[in-house]
C-alpha cells in the first residue's frame, strides 16, 4: 500500500521546478520502480510526499545526435527505449546491453534511465556504463541550466548532487568518448533477471590493431558510488593487449575501488569479480581471442 | 481394452480461466464493506512482551479495532494439516495461539489491525508500541540444545521428538563390513515461494456461522482447526477455497484462518480480509526444515551395505507445525530405496527461532534424498565402484516389504529408470564429452542421484477421501470430490477417471469451482502426493457405482423386446450399448432424461461415497545431470538434466511433464540457488523478499528433459502411482554430485553457490 499526500502531473520542466521550490514536501517521480518500492515499504521520507510526476514533460524525453555529434538522453526515457533505440544501438551497444540487463520487462519498461542515476545507487546498471562514458549531467533550475559530470553527481550512497529545485534533464555524451570505441557491460548477479549486480563492469576501449589506444573500466557495486578504475585505465592505454597485460589490468582495478563484506557477497569474492569481469568486458568488447 | 481417458493429455479445464485472468481467486472475490486486517509483528526473535499501547493506532482515522492477545481466543491449536488423531499420543503439538505475549521468532504476532482500508491498517500499525523483555535467541540446534539454553516451549527443552527407528543390529553389521566410510551434509532453510500469498477472508453467515474464504490445501481440516482455535463445535465454521495460487505445503498448515475469523468475530461478523504481504510469508508462515545429517555405513568390497546409522537433526524453528513427521519420514525413504540390514535413524527435531518449519514439497525426501544419495557418490568413489552399479547391488525389489513402513511394493521401477535414463540421457557419450572437456581444463562434470517416495501418507496417517457423481439430465456428470484443487490439475485427472470408467468424453465431466466444507464430500485434501492415487480410488469407487447404476437403469427403461443382462451393456462415448455385438442400447442422454422425469419410474441417479485407502505404493525415479563450474565466477551451467520417473502409469502426460517441470526447478534451485537467512545478531530474516531470496526466474531454468517408466501399480486405482512430489527428491543430490565431480571437491552443504565454490576452490589451490 502507498501512502502519497499528493500528486502534481507536471507538464513542463518550469512547472515542476516552481512546484519543488515552494513544496518541502514535493518529491520527483518518474518510472516509479524506486520511489514506489520505498513508499511502499515504508521507507522514512517516502511516506505521505507530494509527488511530483514528470513523465509527461515533453522536454524529459527522446535520444537524439546534437550538431557537435553527442549524444543527448532525455532522463525520462525508459530502459527499453535506450535499448531499442538506433542511435544507441549503433553507437553505444553496450549502453542497451546495460539498460537490457535491469530487472525484468516490466521494470524496463517503467523505469527511466534519469531515475536510474538520480536514485543514487551504486547498483544501477546504467550507471558504470555513463560512467565508462565520461557522460555529462545536464541540470535544470530556475536558475537556468547547469552540466555536471558523472563523476561529480555522485556524492555517496543514494546521494546526488541534486539540489532543491533542480531536476534532471538529460545525459551528453560527448562524440570523443563513443565515437571508435567498443565496449561491454557485465553485470554479475546471481539470477539472469530481476535482479540486482553483485558487481556490475563496463568498459569502453578503443585499438588500433593490437595497441589500447584508450581504455575506461567502471564498476558498480565495487564501492558507496559507481566508480572508474582510472589506475588500471592508465596502465592499459599504449600496451599491446596480451593475456598478461589483461591479467595485470584486473590487478590494477583494485586499487581504485573498494568492495565490503556484507552478508550478500564476501569482499574476498567481490574482488575475485572485480580482477576478472574487466578481462571478459575487453574481450568480449573486442570480440575474443583471450583466456578471460 | 484401450484407455479412452486414461493416458492421453488433457488441456485441464480451468487454464483458459486463469490465464485470461478470469478465473477467481480468493482476492477477487467481492464483498460488500470489507474490512481489511493487518497483523503486528514483533522486532525481536525471543522474549516477552512487556507492555503495548494501541492509543494512537486507535486513532488513525479509518482504523475499527486494534486487537492484543487479551482481546482474542487464548485456546492453544496446532496449525499441521494432517487429519485429526482418534490417539491423543499421536496428535500434533497445540503449541500455537492466535495473538501471543511470549514472542518466538522475529514476527511473531503480537496485535492486530482491523480498518477500513489496508493503508490506514497499515499506518495504525506504524503507530502501535510495544515494550518487550528480550531473551537470547537461537537460530540453529546446535545452539538451542545447548547447556542452559532457555526453553522457546516450557517443559520441551527445545526438544519436539528424539526417535530411532532400527533394523537389525548396528554393531554386529559395522563388524561385519570390510570398510566403514562416513558422511556428514546440511540441507538449509527454504520455502515454498508459491505464487499467490496466505489470504482469507472471514464472515458470520446468516446462519449464524463463521464462514472463512481462503487459499487453503486443506479445507476440511481448516475447519477442524477453526474448531479447536475456538472451542467451538466444529460444524460452526465453513471453510471455503476458491482457486488456489500453488501451495507447495504452504497452505498445508494453518496460519492465517484463526487470525482472519477472530478479527471478524471482533466487528461483529462483517467480513475482513487477510492478504499478507511477500515479505511476512517468508518471515512468519512456513518454511522447509532444515536438516543436518551424520552418517557412517559399513560395506563390504563388493559394494554391499551391511550397516547405516543416520543421526538427522531437523531445524523445526519457533513452533511444531508439521513438526517431527517430516524428517522422521527419511528413515524409511533409505529402506525403500535400499537394503541396510542393520540400519539406525536417530531423528531429533529442535525448536530454534526462525520461521515454522511445516510441510514443503517432499516432505523431508528432499533432504534425505540429498543425505543418502550424495554419500552413495562419495562411497562409490571410495570403494572404486560405478555409482550406478553401486545403487543396483543395494537396492531394493518389487515385492519386498520395506521394513520400517512395513508395506509390500508391488513394483519398483529403479532399475529400469537408471537404464532408460542412461539411454535417453546418452550417458556414455557424456562420458566422453566431459573426459574431453576436463583434458582442456575445464570443470565439468556428471551426476546422477536416485530417490524412493510415497503415495498418501498410510500407515502414518489417516488416508480417506470421498467423491460424489451426479448424472445429469442430458448425460453429464457433476463430479464434486473434496480433494483439493490447487494448480496441481488434480480436477482435471479426476475428470479423467470419471470418464473413462462411466464411458463418456472428458468434457462430459463438469468439476466444481471451489471447495466448500458444507458442500465436498470429505477428504484430508492436497497434500503427500496422495489425490491421484488416495482420492483417484475414491473417484473410480463412485465412478463404478454409477456406471452399474446406469446399466441397472438402461434395463429398467428398456423398450418392449429389447432384451439384455447387464454383464452384456457398456457404456462408451455417451452410449449404452451392447457388448455382444457393440450395436446401440440407448443413448445416455434418453436414458438420463427418462430416470428424471418418468412418471412413474426411475430415480436420478447419484454415487455418494467415502473411502479409506490402507496401501501404499512407492514412486522411484532419478536425476542425470551434466553441468560445468566456471572456475572464476563460481556460476554453474548445467548443460543437460534428466528426470526419470517410475510413477506407473501416467495419468495425463501433458500435465505430468509440467509437474516434473516444476518439481525439477525447485530441485536445481534448492542445489544452487535458495536459502533464507538471518542476521545472527538480531535473529530478523536477511532475505525474506523475491529480490535477495534467489529463486530462479524463467531465464535461469536450463533446458528440462523429462522421461516415465510406466510400470502398473496394482495398488493404485488406474495403475498410477505418485508424482507430485518426487520431481523435487533427485535433482540437489545429482547436481551436488556432478559438481563434486567438476571440481574434484565434495561440497555437502546446499545451496551450492558461487561464492561457495570459490572458497573452496581457492582453498583448494592454497592446499596445492
Amino acid at each position: 500500500m502507498y501512502q502519497i499526500n499528493g500528486y502534481l502531473e507536471a507538464s513542463t520542466i518550469s512547472e515542476a521546478i516552481d512546484y519543488l521550490n515552494k513544496n518541502d514536501n514535493a518529491q520527483i517521480i518518474a518510472g516509479g520502480t524506486d520511489v514506489l518500492i520505498k513508499t511502499r515499504e515504508r521507507k522514512g521520507g517516502y511516506v505521505d510526499r507530494d509527488l511530483v510526476g514528470i513523465m509527461r514533460i515533453p522536454e524529459l524525453k527522446g535520444i537524439k545526435i546534437d550538431a557537435e555529434g553527442n549524444i543527448v538522453i532525455g532522463a525520462t526515457s525508459s530502459f527499453t527505449e535506450v535499448e531499442e533505440n538506433e542511435i544507441i544501438k549503433s553507437n553505444i551497444p553496450s549502453l542497451c546491453t546495460a539498460v537490457g540487463s535491469v530487472g525484468g520487462p516490466q521494470i524496463r519498461n517503467m523505469g527511466t534511465i534519469g531515475g536510474n542515476v538520480a536514485n543514487g545507487a551504486t547498483s544501477a546498471d546504467s550507471a558504470s556504463t555513463l560512467f565508462a562514458l565520461d557522460t555529462i549531467v545536464r541540470i535544470a533550475s530556475k536558475e537556468g541550466i547547469r552540466e555536471v559530470p558523472i563523476e561529480e553527481f555522485y556524492l555517496g550512497p543514494g546521494k546526488v548532487a541534486l539540489n532543491k529545485g533542480e531536476i534532471l534533464t538529460s545525459f551528453v555524451i560527448l562524440k570523443k568518448n563513443y565515437k571508435g570505441f567498443k565496449g561491454d557491460y557485465i553485470k554479475y548477479s546471481h539470477r539472469k533477471a530481476m535482479d540486482i549486480a553483485t558487481l556490475g563492469c563496463s568498459v569502453m576501449i578503443k585499438i588500433n590493431g593490437q595497441i589500447i589506444e584508450e581504455l575506461k573500466i567502471a564498476y558498480g557495486v565495487a564501492g558507496p558510488t559507481p566508480v572508474r578504475a582510472k589506475g588500471a585505465e592508465e596502465y592499459g592505454v599504449g600496451k599491446e593487449i596480451s593475456q598478461e597485460v589483461l591479467n595485470e589490468i584486473g590487478e590494477m582495478c583494485l586499487k581504485d575501488t573498494s568492495a565490503r563484506d556484507s552478508w550478500r557477497a564476501s569482499k574476498a569474492f567481490r574482488e575475485q569479480l572485480i580482477r576478472e569481469l574487466p578481462k571478459r568486458a575487453i574481450n568480449n568488447a573486442i570480440g575474443g581471442g583471450f583466456n578471460a | 481394452m484401450e484407455n479412452t481417458a486414461i493416458g492421453k493429455s488433457q488441456i485441464r479445464w480451468d487454464a483458459v480461466a486463469k490465464v485470461t485472468g478470469r478465473a477467481n481467486y480468493t482476492g477477487d472475490i467481492p464483498q460488500k464493506e470489507m474490512y481489511h486486517g493487518k497483523i503486528y509483528r514483533a522486532k525481536i526473535a525471543h522474549g516477552m512482551v512487556k507492555s503495548i499501547d494501541v492509543s494512537e493506532a486507535l486513532k488513525v482515522p479509518g482504523v475499527i479495532k486494534v486487537l492484543t492477545p487479551d482481546d482474542v481466543s487464548s485456546y492453544s491449536f496446532p496449525t499441521a494439516g494432517h487429519p485429526y488423531s482418534l490417539d491423543p499420543k499421536l496428535s500434533d503439538k497445540a503449541d500455537r495461539k492466535i495473538l501471543t505475549r511470549h514472542i518466538r521468532l522475529y514476527g511473531d504476532e503480537i496485535a492486530a489491525v482491523i480498518a477500513k482500508t489496508e493503508l490506514a491498517a497499515e499506518e495504525a500499525l506504524g503507530k502501535i508500541k510495544v515494550e518487550y523483555e528480550e531473551y537470547e535467541f537461537y537460530l540453529t540446534p546446535e545452539e538451542s540444545l545447548k547447556e542452559g539454553a532457555l526453553e522457546i516451549h516450557e517443559g520441551t527443552k527445545n526438544i519436539i521428538a528424539d526417535t530411532t527407528a532400527e533394523i537389525g543390529d548396528l554393531e554386529t553389521g559395522f563388524k561385519e563390513a570390510d570398510i566403514l566410510i562416513e558422511h556428514d551434509c546440511y540441507t538449509p532453510t527454504v520455502q515454498h515461494c508459491q505464487m499467490e500469498n496466505q489470504i482469507a477472508y472471514a464472515y458470520k453467515d446468516v446462519d449464524g456461522r463463521w464462514v472463512c474464504v481462503t487459499s487453503t490445501q486443506i479445507p476440511h481440516i481448516c475447519r477442524r482447526i477453526l474448531g479447536q482455535a475456538f472451542g467451538m463445535p466444529w460444524g460452526r465454521f465453513r471453510v471455503i477455497k476458491p482457486f488456489v495460487g500453488g501451495g507447495f505445503g504452504n497452505k498445508q498448515d494453518v496460519t492465517i484462518e484463526p487470525m482472519v475469523v477472530a478479527m471478524s468475530m471482533a466487528v461483529g461478523g462483517k467480513p475482513v480480509m487477510l492478504d499478507l504481504h511477500r515479505e511476512e510469508v517468508f518471515a512468519c508462515t512456513r518454511v522447509r526444515h532444515a536438516i543436518s545429517y551424520k552418517m557412517k555405513f559399513g560395506f563390504k568390497n563388493d559394494g554391499r551395505i551391511v550397516a547405516g546409522d543416520i543421526l538427522a537433526i531437523s531445524n523445526n524453528g519457533a513452533y511444531a507445525s508439521h513438526g517431527h513427521a517430516v524428517v522422521a519420514k527419511g528413515g524409511g525413504m533409505v529402506t525403500a530405496l535400499y537394503k541396510v540390514p542393520n540400519f539406525k535413524y536417530h531423528a531429533m527435531t529442535v525448536y530454534t527461532n526462525i520461521a515454522a518449519a511445516g510441510a514443503m514439497r517432499g516432505y523431508g525426501v528432499p533432504q534425505i534424498s540429498y543425505a543418502i544419495e550424495t554419500f552413495m557418490d562419495t562411497a562409490a568413489r571410495k570403494l572404486g565402484i560405478d555409482p550406478f552399479d553401486l545403487r543396483k547391488i543395494n537396492m531394493t525389489k518389487a515385492m519386498e516389504e520395506n521394513p520400517l513402513l512395513h508395506m509390500t511394493q508391488y513394483t519398483m521401477g529403479l532399475r529400469e529408470c537408471i537404464e532408460q535414463g542412461k539411454e535417453r540421457f546418452q550417458w556414455e557419450k557424456r562420458v566422453e564429452e566431459v573426459a574431453a572437456a576436463k583434458k582442456a581444463g575445464k570443470l565439468r562434470g556428471l551426476g546422477f542421484a536416485a530417490f524412493a517416495y510415497t503415495s498418501g501418507t498410510y500407515p502414518k496417517g489417516l488416508e480417506a477421501a470421498g467423491c460424489r457423481l451426479v448424472l445429469n439430465q442430458d448425460g453429464s456428470i457433476k463430479m464434486m470430490v473434496g480433494a483439493t484443487e490447487i494448480g496441481q490439475g488434480s480436477d482435471t485427472v479426476f475428470r479423467q477417471m470419471v470418464a473413462e470408467t462411466v464411458g463418456v468424453p472428458v468434457d462430459m465431466v463438469y468439476a466444481d469451482q471451489v471447495t466448500d466444507t458444507d458442500t465436498s464430500p470429505f477428504d484430508t485434501g492436497a497434500y503427500a502426493s496422495r489425490q491421484t492415487f488416495v482420492s483417484g480410488m475414491a473417484v473410480k469407487k463412485a465412478a463404478e457405482e454409477l456406471k452399474e447404476k446406469i446399466l441397472l437403469a438402461a434395463l429398467e427403461f428398456a423398450e418392449e423386446g429389447q432384451e439384455a443382462e447387464t454383464v452384456d451393456l457398456d457404456v462408451k462415448d455417451c452410449k449404452v450399448i451392447k457388448k455382444s455385438d457393440g450395436s446401440l442400447y440407448t443413448e445416455l442422454g434418453d436414458l438420463a432424461l427418462k430416470t428424471y422425469y418418468h412418471l412413474n419410474k426411475g430415480i436420478c441417479l447419484t454415487a455418494d461415497v467415502s473411502n479409506k485407502c490402507i496401501q501404499n505404493a512407492y514412486p522411484y525415479g532419478g536425476t542425470f545431470v551434466d553441468l560445468e563450474v566456471d572456475k572464476v565466477t563460481g556460476k554453474v551451467k548445467i548443460y543437460n538434466i534428466l528426470n526419470i520417473h517410475d510413477s506407473g502409469v501416467i495419468i495425463n502426460p501433458l500435465m505430468a511433464s509440467g509437474q516434473v517441470e516444476g518439481g525439477m526447478t525447485m530441485g536445481i534451485s534448492y542445489a544452487l540457488d535458495e536459502e533464507l537467512r538471518y542476521d545472527s545478531s538480531t535473529g530478523k530474516p536477511l532475505n525474506n523478499n523475491l529480490l535477495d531470496y534467489k529463486m530462479p526466474t524463467m531465464m535461469d531454468v536450463p533446458d528440462l528433459m523429462v522421461d516415465f517408466v510406466e510400470i502398473p501399480d496394482p495398488i493404485g486405482p488406474y495403475g498410477n502411482k505418485s508424482l507430485g512430489e518426487p520431481p523435487n527428491c533427485s535433482p540437489a543430490p545429482a547436481i551436488r554430485n556432478a559438481i563434486a565431480d567438476a571440481i574434484g571437491v565434495d561440497i555437502n552443504a546446499i545451496p551450492i553457490t558461487p561464492q561457495k565454490i570459490i572458497e573452496v576452490l581457492n582453498a583448494k589451490d592454497k592446499e596445492v
